[in-house]
This record gives structure tokens, C-alpha cells and sequence, in this order.
């Protein structure tokens, strides 16, 4: 018998049939991101704590942690986004903007036990430094679908959504500042049975409730907007400027909730039917920049390169939920 | 439309199984072959894969299934898996409960004599949970059946179980301490497929929620 030496659990090694099929298709990626003018970046897997938490207070909490000789807290960075944003409040302090980046990178997340979960994931995304809202999500989008047709995934669909959408319905209904982490929880969660249950706790008015509880479970085509009123209008200002066969892709959600507390307005995370999970997503984050100094708008995305890869090959397979 | 519109559901065996049927014929599907059917797990025809009740949001996480029914027990214990909680389909009521022999309360005087309590339990993460909240220290001892045996052989001073009636407790010499969660069937559904098949699904959901309101 021979010994096994194992690697930790959610890493593992990677052999030269799978590799090639990866290569295939971060080539695919870069070609796009070149013919686009998104130039790639390399930066540190180790970045210090203090500079990953100035970006995002919760970034370090699923990252591995290290200490230097001089006693200083290394992380793995557990995004390429908050690295990029360091690296243009430093490197690229007086540049003229717009500026585009692109990465093909791994990044690092301590996972929660016995899940099989990735602890080292391939990532290819860009970010785009200093173009405004609508134009800045147009362009991300536009380049996102691009990416998806060149490595040749037939059935992706993006689900666009924004996250001051919900706080702005709470704005609109005078809801107070400490009821609302509970509702936002329940959001965060995907437990609408909760959602509903905190809301007809607020004893608003039945318009309130109604709205409070059912706009963030639409889903669909343009006409989930009209739900929300004025909480969309950032929405439909993006959807005006998107090409006919991006805006194909787009089903709007008005409910979709990101994890990361940097996102400012539009976020999206793409879909396809051969996979139970999101290949990926992004978004927009307006103030992230401004805190390592540079303020400048920015939007982005990522994209799980593994994800990608078994989503292509379940739908050859035909594979779909 | 009718039926489940294409999508497949995880029905849980076991306690929450017929009132999930019988929910199921008001929605349209046909369940006669699922009821004449004790061993056969997957049915392709109404669109049904019957499955443990704890492995109902494992398939929908996964995508196996787009939507499931299953206790919000389960939902509980298992926080971490990514599915949405679209509906409180109201059967199946029961709690989480602590409970320990009748008398005076072991917990309480382990907890004051010891520092620490020693609780049997199928649910170790609500366990944990629960007192951790409560700012005690407890020992989680995770069984896989009969948790009511721990107290009475001293595996345990006290227990964390769900029940409906009482009886089971009862008849074990157990009482409640404490309720920890009320739960009822709820139905959850895959990200993904909230999402690509969002209409399908939306309209299941209302036919549901008319359903249940005709009571």
C-alpha cells in the first residue's frame, strides 16, 4: 500500500487534463479582457490585515491569518478587489481615469468544515476605476457576457440587481434605523418566511407591508421595476444603456443580496442551468476606493474559473436544473 | 399551469409526508403512484424524489432537487446551506425544546455544582447555539436516535429534542425546561433556480399559498 501524504481540505492538486482544459479557458478570458484594454494585474497573496479591513471592516474575518517576524498580521487576501483598490490609491495616485484591470488569480477563504468547499479559488474578473454609474455597470456587464460567449457557455443568465434598492423602500416607508438590521438579516439569509414575519412585526401600513415584504422576492423581466417605484430608477438607468443582447441575459432581482458590505448599487451574479450555485458576480462599489485615499467611482466582477469550468462541461453534457 | 411546471421537488418521508401529499393533490400533481410506492425513491412522471427530511436541503442546495419541503428544524441546524425559505406551509407543527427528568432539574444543578452541563441532542448546532446565547456552558453529546435514553442512563443530565405532542417525553419521565424554536414545514428552493425559473416557481408558490389558504 502506498502512503498518502493528503493536502488540508478545499485544496488540491491540479493534474495536466484538467489543466488544459483551464488554460483554455483563462485564454479565452484574456482575450477578451486585451481586446477590451483591461490590463492584467499580479499582486501579493499576502497583503497585511489593516490594509484588507480599511477596504472591507468584515474582509479578514473568512481569510487565513499569519503572523510575520516582526509580528505583524498577514493575510491571504480573500478577494482581488480590495487589493486593486490599494494598488490605484498607490501606484496609480495622479493617473487619469478611467482605469481597467483584469486578473486571473487565486484567492483564499477559510471554509466551514466538512463541506467540501474550496479553500483556494481560481478567479478571472476586472475592475473598472472611474467611470460613473450607469456607463461604468454598462461596460462591466457588456465585457461579462463577452467573456462567458468566448469560453462558450451557451446558457448563462445574469441576475442584476441593486443594493441600496432595499434600503431605499425603507427610506420610503420612514422605517427607523433600529428595526432594520433585523429585516436585512433575514434578506442577507434568504429567509423570506423571516422577512415577512419581521415586517408585519413593524405594524406599518398594509401599502408598506405589502411592499416591504413582497418587492424583494421579484424576479423577472423589466416589469419587476415597476414594483419598486423610485427605489429602481438606478436600474433602469443601467438597463438603458446595456447592448440588446446583454440585456437579453439580465433577469432583474430585487431581492439579490451580496455578501460583501463594499457594494454600493448595481450588483449581478451569473447563472447557468448546468449548476445549482452562482459562477460568480460583482458589482458596483462607489466608496471603497475613497477609503485607501483615491475616491473614485469603481464597479467589477469575478468570475469562479472552476465553477466555469463544470458548468461547460455540464452543459455538453446536458445537464440543467 | 399546473403541476409543479417542470420543476422537481424533494418530498421528506416520514412525519411531514402525507400532509406534503395531500398539499400536492390540491396543487394538481399526482401523488397516487408516490402513496402505492413504499420503496421506490424518484419519480420522474410528477416530478418527486422522496428523501430523509434532514437531506431535503442538501439536494436543493446542490440543485438535485429546485425546491424541497422540510421542518424548519432541519432549516435550523443546518443554517449554513444556501437556499431560500420561500413559504410557512404551517403542518407539521412541533418545538425544540430542552427537557430532562422530571423532579428537580439536573441541568440547572450540574450547571451550579459542575460549571458545566452534559446535553444529549440530534441537533448539535441548535444546542450549541441555544446556550451559547444563554451564556452557558454545555457539553454537546450528539446521538443519532432514542436522545430520550441519555437522561434516563446518565449519558447526559438533560436533552434538546423536537417534539409535537409530548408523549414520548412523557412517557420517558421527561419534562420540559425550556423551549428553544417553534417549528412547521416550510418550502425552500435552490438559488439558482429562484432565479432561471422564476416564474415556475413563483406560480407553484401562489397556487401554494391559495391552497393554504383554503385551509
Amino acid at each position: 500500500m502506498s502512503t498518502i501524504h493528503p493536502t488540508p481540505s478545499g485544496t488540491r492538486d491540479v493534474l495536466p487534463d484538467e489543466m488544459r482544459e483551464t488554460h483554455a479557458i483563462a485564454e479565452a478570458v484574456r482575450g477578451v479582457f486585451d481586446a477590451r484594454g483591461y490590463g492584467e494585474i499580479h499582486t501579493p497573496a499576502l497583503e497585511y490585515e489593516q490594509v484588507l479591513t480599511r477596504g472591507d471592516p468584515a474582509a479578514a474575518d473568512p481569510a487565513y491569518k499569519l503572523f510575520d517576524e516582526q509580528g505583524n498580521v498577514l493575510v491571504l487576501r480573500s478577494d482581488m478587489t480590495i487589493p486593486i483598490a490599494r494598488v490605484v490609491s498607490t501606484r496609480y495616485a495622479t493617473a487619469q481615469p478611467p482605469l481597467r484591470f483584469c486578473y486571473v488569480a487565486h484567492a483564499y477563504r477559510s471554509v466551514r468544515p466538512q463541506r467540501g468547499q474550496d479553500r483556494e479559488m481560481l478567479q478571472a474578473g476586472i475592475e473598472l476605476v472611474g467611470v460613473p454609474a450607469r456607463e461604468g455597470t454598462a461596460e462591466t456587464l457588456t465585457v461579462l457576457c463577452e467573456v462567458l460567449d468566448a469560453v462558450g457557455l451557451a446558457g448563462y443568465r445574469i441576475g442584476l440587481g441593486d443594493a441600496s434598492l432595499y434600503s431605499a423602500l425603507l427610506d420610503g416607508y420612514g422605517v427607523p434605523a433600529d428595526a432594520r438590521a433585523a429585516l436585512l438579516y433575514e434578506l442577507q439569509t434568504r429567509d423570506f418566511v423571516g422577512l415577512e414575519r419581521e415586517v408585519q412585526a413593524l405594524r406599518l401600513g398594509a401599502e408598506a407591508t405589502e411592499a416591504l415584504m413582497r418587492v424583494p422576492q421579484r424576479r423577472g423581466g423589466a416589469e419587476v421595476l415597476d414594483a419598486a417605484g423610485a427605489a429602481a430608477d438606478g436600474l433602469r438607468a443601467v438597463v438603458a444603456q446595456l447592448p440588446g443582447d446583454v440585456a437579453e441575459r439580465v433577469i432583474f432581482d430585487l431581492g439579490l443580496a451580496r455578501g460583501l458590505s463594499y457594494y454600493t448599487g448595481a450588483v449581478f451574479e451569473v447563472y447557468d442551468a448546468a449548476l445549482g450555485a452562482p459562477l460568480g458576480g460583482g458589482g458596483r462599489y462607489d466608496e471603497l476606493l475613497g477609503r485607501f485615499g483615491r475616491d473614485l467611482p469603481a464597479a467589477g466582477w469575478a468570475l469562479n474559473v472552476e465553477r466555469l469550468h463544470i458548468a461547460l462541461v455540464g452543459e455538453r453534457r446536458g445537464e440543467r436544473l | 399551469m399546473g403541476g409543479l411546471n417542470g420543476l422537481t421537488l424533494a418530498v421528506p418521508r416520514g412525519a411531514l409526508m402525507r400532509e406534503t401529499l395531500d398539499l400536492l393533490d390540491a396543487l394538481g400533481v399526482d401523488t397516487a403512484e408516490v402513496r402505492a410506492n413504499d420503496r421506490k425513491l424518484l419519480f420522474e412522471e410528477a416530478g418527486i424524489v422522496t428523501m430523509r427530511p434532514s437531506d431535503v436541503a442538501t439536494y436543493v442546495e446542490a440543485g438535485a432537487a429546485d425546491i424541497g419541503i422540510t421542518g424548519k428544524d432541519v432549516l435550523a441546524e443546518q443554517s449554513e446551506r444556501a437556499v431560500y425559505e420561500l413559504l410557512d406551509l404551517r403542518f407539521g407543527p412541533c418545538v425544540m425544546v430542552v427537557a430532562t427528568t422530571a423532579g428537580e432539574d439536573r441541568l440547572a444543578e450540574a450547571l451550579r455544582r459542575l460549571g458545566v452541563m452534559r446535553v444529549a441532542t440530534k441537533y448539535p448546532k441548535i444546542a450549541t447555539r441555544h446556550f451559547e446565547r444563554t451564556g452557558r456552558q454545555a457539553e454537546i453529546v450528539e446521538v443519532k436516535g432514542s436522545v430520550e435514553l441519555a437522561p434516563l442512563t446518565g449519558l447526559a443530565e438533560g436533552i434538546v429534542d423536537l417534539t409535537a405532542t409530548g408523549t414520548t417525553l412523557r412517557e420517558n419521565g421527561l419534562v420540559v425546561r425550556e423551549e428553544i424554536l417553534a417549528s412547521t414545514a416550510r418550502l425552500i428552493a435552490n438559488p439558482v433556480a429562484h432565479k432561471i425559473r422564476a416564474a415556475e416557481l413563483d406560480d407553484v408558490v401562489a397556487r401554494l399559498r391559495e391552497a393554504l389558504a383554503r385551509g
